[in-house]
């Protein structure tokens, strides 16, 4: 195959993956266990929102410099939008006796930076706000803070660590991939908590009700999530090194 | 089996486990969301609050919101497939010498 044709499908595919990640958004997404419409103050819905802002705009700056200075790893940036898609579909059961889903942003932190998730996790988040009555728009800020910002920047700075250590590749993604989700929920509870403290036991009592609900079920969907993230990166280590190399994952 | 063989069915099989046990060990539940679960919380903590925006559109009942999941299950899977095929078949396809260098990076 000449590299003018592979370059020519490459685009093909991008176009048809792009294409099927927006009617994917806005066909659907539900089960997001975010913070609820209303259920937050303006005023903290307005101080979320604004603290998300600057990874905003550093993610959209980090996205297109993929697009331009690293063209061929676009096919994963899409597959990491997919994979998010997928895992905040699944719903999953937890020893709690509720249900929860994993967010699916560890991994894409960990191969194209923090910053770039924050961006795809606005948009899952959106259309479940707009679409499915999950989350809300009011609360756009607060979630985009606990899983586009928060977890995906934990996860990443989990991985780094992992690397100074020398730690195996593999357990690094799936420290960071099951820390981030976990963290995610932290961060929900500490929103609810510092915007609804008890009235008796005031923000701790508070926080200690909503860790309960939150990080208590995500604990085993976590590791499920680390173990979903191992498996992906194995696949792509196996099938996609060229762009890994690209991406500063695996040395040259 | 390959070492990584190995250690994607192992991550499978145990992901797998934790996702079943709970179906099986507690009874009695109906596993509901951990957002409603926060929601009486808030009014058990905060009896006088009320929500002060409700959901743009909210769908019409559980049948059509199973099916927007399945919907988006299914083509986010659709879609992470077809990339992953690519590759797949991209590094089939490669000329035994591109291989090789590709290898050697």
């Amino acid at each position: 195959m000449t590299e003018t044709r592979r370059s020519k499908i490459e685009r093909i595919m991008f176009v048809a993956g792009t294409a099927a990640a927006m009617l994917l958004g806005i066909t659907a997404v539900s089960g997001a266990m975010h913070i609820m419409e209303g259920y937050l103050p303006l005023g903290y819905c307005i101080i979320w929102g604004a603290v998300c802002v600057p990874f905003f705009v550093t993610g959209l700056f980090s996205i297109k410099r993929t697009v331009t200075q690293h063209r061929k790893t676009l096919l994963l940036l899409v597959m990491m939008g997919a994979y998010v898609f997928v895992l905040s579909a699944l719903k999953l059961p937890s020893v709690t006796g509720s249900s929860s889903h994993p967010t699916g942003t560890g991994l894409g932190a960990v191969l194209f930076g923090p910053s770039a998730m924050c961006v795809i996790g606005v948009i899952v988040l959106l259309f479940q706000a707009l679409l499915l009555a999950h989350g809300g728009l009011t609360t756009l800020g607060a979630n985009t803070f606990s899983m586009a910002v928060a977890g995906p920047f934990l996860a990443f700075g989990v991985f780094l660590i992992c690397k100074k250590l020398k730690l195996p590749k593999t357990l690094g993604v799936f420290l960071a991939a099951c820390l981030g989700d976990l963290f995610t929920y932290c961060i929900t509870a500490v929103q609810l908590a510092i915007a609804h403290p008890s009235q008796i036991g005031g923000f701790t009592a508070s926080l200690m009700e909503f860790l309960g609900i939150f990080a208590v079920t995500q604990i085993p969907l976590a590791v499920i999530e680390g173990l979903i993230a191992v498996v992906v990166i194995k696949a792509l280590e196996s099938y996609a090194r060229p762009e890994l190399v690209e991406l500063g994952y695996l040395g040259v | 089996m390959t070492r990584n063989t190995k250690i994607v069915i192992f991550c499978l099989l145990l992901a797998v486990v934790i996702a079943v046990v709970p179906l099986i060990i507690l009874k009695g539940t109906e596993f509901g969301g951990a957002d409603g679960a926060a929601e009486e919380a808030v009014n058990a903590i905060n009896p006088d609050y009320e929500p002060w925006a409700s959901p743009v559109i909210e769908p019409p009942g559980g049948e059509t919101e199973s099916l927007l999941f399945c919907v988006q299950a299914a083509l986010g899977g659709g879609v992470f497939g077809f990339g992953l095929g690519y590759l797949i078949c991209r590094k089939k396809f490669m000329r035994k010498e591109e291989q090789s260098y590709d290898n050697d990076r």
